[in-house]
């Protein structure tokens, strides 16, 4: 009688969070899936059950071997702009973080530092994009610049609406999504087991590859897993500061949307999502977030 | 593996801003002695520690390993090891990698240290746990798995951290014993930093007492028991009665105090008190009598001595002693005294 007294208990206790789970995320997923099961022309969508959404996805895959067709050179392009972000927000956010946990003495210095990285957000995204623009345009600061030294002649045409400024804006976004967790492992690194990797003669280096990355190892996942998600996803940065000129798979998805085929839509979001887990779970197989939490 | 060094401080310094931590201690410690530096917490015990480690910079000063002149070398090329507080064993690596991460550190090949790491876990009894993680371990095989790291690098002198404070009582007895073996069948310098006065006693061959970033006295645990030479050490090791007798002051151990009737005539220096507190320990009673002034002095009788006086908390008494077992203390400008309650 107690023990179902107190299960009862538990489950009213973690029935508000179920509640918005099942409520904003389980259910619309549900539909999205349900939805890109339906047929459409050009103006509805048309509730009964039809591959088409994803046969329209594939369309000319086999046939068009061994050139790759419009959906899987999205795909890679996407995933390249993924990897570089990621790459470079890992360096970026892992060489930050060292530097707050083992260099900043003081707790003081290191919250103020850390507020100090999240001055970017201060402002929407948007702004944080658009402000790129007058830096890197065609007339813009840098271009001056080094037209003014004498280092080009003619304004460099890649700095913006390029895959370079894409990179760019989505490293600046998103490093501080790197930062926060593996700060937040290294900070819980006993000091002691660095002086012991120092006490049986391990260099700087040696430290840093057996000791610190290990140990740091549930920050980089939990990172690398904010980093690629946002960006996996991402159409808005990519098409601001890709001149919306760079596929995207988040900006098929917002194509569809704008012609009004939900189903394909809700097609290629699925597969987004599938992409996705495939990664993380390949993430986790690395390392057991939950063993290390 | 058993060449020994002895170690040597010279006006060795630390200062922490303005802070002086440790000031100016010479030591020498023959090679192949335990060593316990023992101390309240803050009293440089722990700094002079690390500096000789090599975890903490020298202010001034030299630290000699041998006939070697290590001050300025890093924490590996000193010939000592040092065995952490609490351990700090590398949490994601097997026993027998935590063991062999020096030898894997100077990039010797797999099987070589993990054959060596072998030979130091069958040292200290724990070669049935290799493949197991620090976290599956109880505290005192973390601790034999700590000392076999230390051991690995063949080091002339072993620096242990407050080894025996992260383990409960009864075990700590038992690591106790076990280090003291060790220590023995080793031949090799260990230098313990403990604030336990028991720890210090039971294991060392010269305890350093440290007070204020000073060396307060050194010498063998029995020495420095029987011939306190301030009154800090005579509280902080315990089982003294600190007796002041016109103008100077004596410690007096608790078991060399005779208790006497007012009326009964006594030839050796006294002091008159009241007893306020009769303790029942098992193997000896204590007393604790309030004397004439303020201060409170404990003696430690047998029960027999307590039978046949059958001493009642309230009775006028003389306490008593011979002035040859009396230790003549110079006042120091120590005050910081812990209770020595804890003695026995």
């Amino acid at each position: 009688m107690k023990q179902h007294r107190k299960t009862f208990v538990a489950w009213l206790q973690a029935a508000p969070m179920m509640l918005v789970f099942a409520l904003f995320f389980l259910l619309p997923l549900l539909f999205v899936t349900v939805v890109s099961a339906w047929d459409y022309n050009e103006y509805e969508m048309i509730p009964a059950f039809s591959l088409r959404g994803y046969s329209d996805t594939f369309e000319g895959c086999i046939a068009e071997l061994p050139s790759l067709c419009t959906i899987l050179k999205t795909y890679l392009n996407t995933l390249k702009l993924c990897l570089l972000t990621w790459a470079l927000t890992l360096l970026i956010g892992f060489t930050v973080a060292y530097f707050l946990a083992f260099h900043v003495r003081s707790k003081t210095w290191q919250i103020v530092l850390t507020l100090l990285c999240t001055i970017p957000f201060w402002t929407s995204n948007v702004i944080r994009m658009i402000a790129w623009i007058p830096l890197l345009g065609r007339n813009g600061l840098v271009n001056r610049g080094l037209e003014g030294v004498g280092l080009i002649r003619q304004p460099l045409e890649w700095l913006l609406f390029s895959e370079f400024s894409v990179v760019l804006a989505l490293v600046h976004l998103f490093t501080f999504f790197m930062v926060v967790p593996i700060f937040n492992s290294m900070i819980r690194i006993d000091k002691r087991l660095i002086e012991a990797s120092y006490d049986a003669g391990a260099t700087g280096w040696q430290t840093l590859l057996n000791v610190i990355i290990p140990l740091a190892k549930p920050g980089i996942v939990i990172g690398s897993i904010f980093v690629i998600t946002i960006v996996m996803g991402d159409f808005v940065t990519i098409g601001v500061m890709g001149g919306q000129q760079i596929a995207s798979a988040g900006k098929i998805i917002e194509a569809r949307l704008n012609a009004l085929q939900f189903p394909a839509a809700a097609a290629n979001a699925v597969i987004l999502l599938g992409v996705t887990i495939l990664i993380i779970s390949a993430l986790t197989r690395v390392v057991d977030i939950r063993k290390e939490l | 593996m058993t060449t020994t060094a002895a170690l040597e401080l010279v006006q060795l310094t630390k200062k922490y801003g303005g802070v002086t931590a440790v000031d100016a201690i010479n030591l020498k410690i023959p090679a192949g002695s335990y060593c316990c530096l023992l101390g309240p917490s803050g009293c440089g015990k722990t700094s002079t520690l690390r500096m000789v480690a090599g975890h903490e910079s020298v202010t001034s000063g030299d630290i000699l390993v041998g006939p070697k002149n290590v001050t300025d070398l890093p924490p590996a090329d000193r010939s000592t090891a040092m065995m952490f507080q609490s351990y700090a064993l590398f949490p994601h690596l097997s026993v027998i990698d935590n063991v062999g991460f020096a030898l894997k550190m100077k990039g010797v090949a797999k099987t070589a240290r993990h054959a060596e790491a072998r030979k130091l876990l069958d040292l200290v009894d724990m070669q049935a746990y290799a493949a197991r993680l620090p976290g599956q371990l109880s505290g005192g095989q973390q601790q034999r798995v700590a000392l076999a790291r230390a051991l690995i690098t063949s080091p002339q002198i072993l620096l242990l951290d407050e080894p025996l404070s992260a383990l409960d009582p009864f075990l700590r007895l038992r690591m106790r014993a076990e280090l003291k073996k060790l220590q023995r069948e080793l031949g090799m310098t260990f230098i313990h930093v403990t604030h336990g006065q028991d720890e210090a006693m039971a294991l060392a061959d010269i305890v350093v007492l440290m007070n204020g970033g000073r060396i307060e006295q050194q010498g063998s645990p029995r020495e420095i028991f029987n011939h306190p030479r301030t009154e800090f050490t005579a509280r902080f090791i315990g089982g003294h009665n600190v007796v002041a007798v016109g103008a100077e002051t004596f410690a007096v151990r608790v078991d060399r105090l005779a208790l006497k009737t007012p009326s009964e005539t006594v030839t050796g220096p006294s002091t008159a008190g009241t007893i306020s507190e009769v303790e029942y320990q098992g193997t000896y009673v204590r007393v604790v009598i309030a004397i004439d002034g303020g201060s409170e002095i404990s003696a430690q009788i047998t029960e027999t001595q307590f039978d046949t006086a059958s001493y009642a908390v309230g009775e006028r008494v003389l306490a008593t002693w011979d002035p040859a077992q009396a230790s003549l203390l110079t006042t120091t400008g120590s005050a910081i005294v812990r209770s020595p309650e804890k003695a026995a």
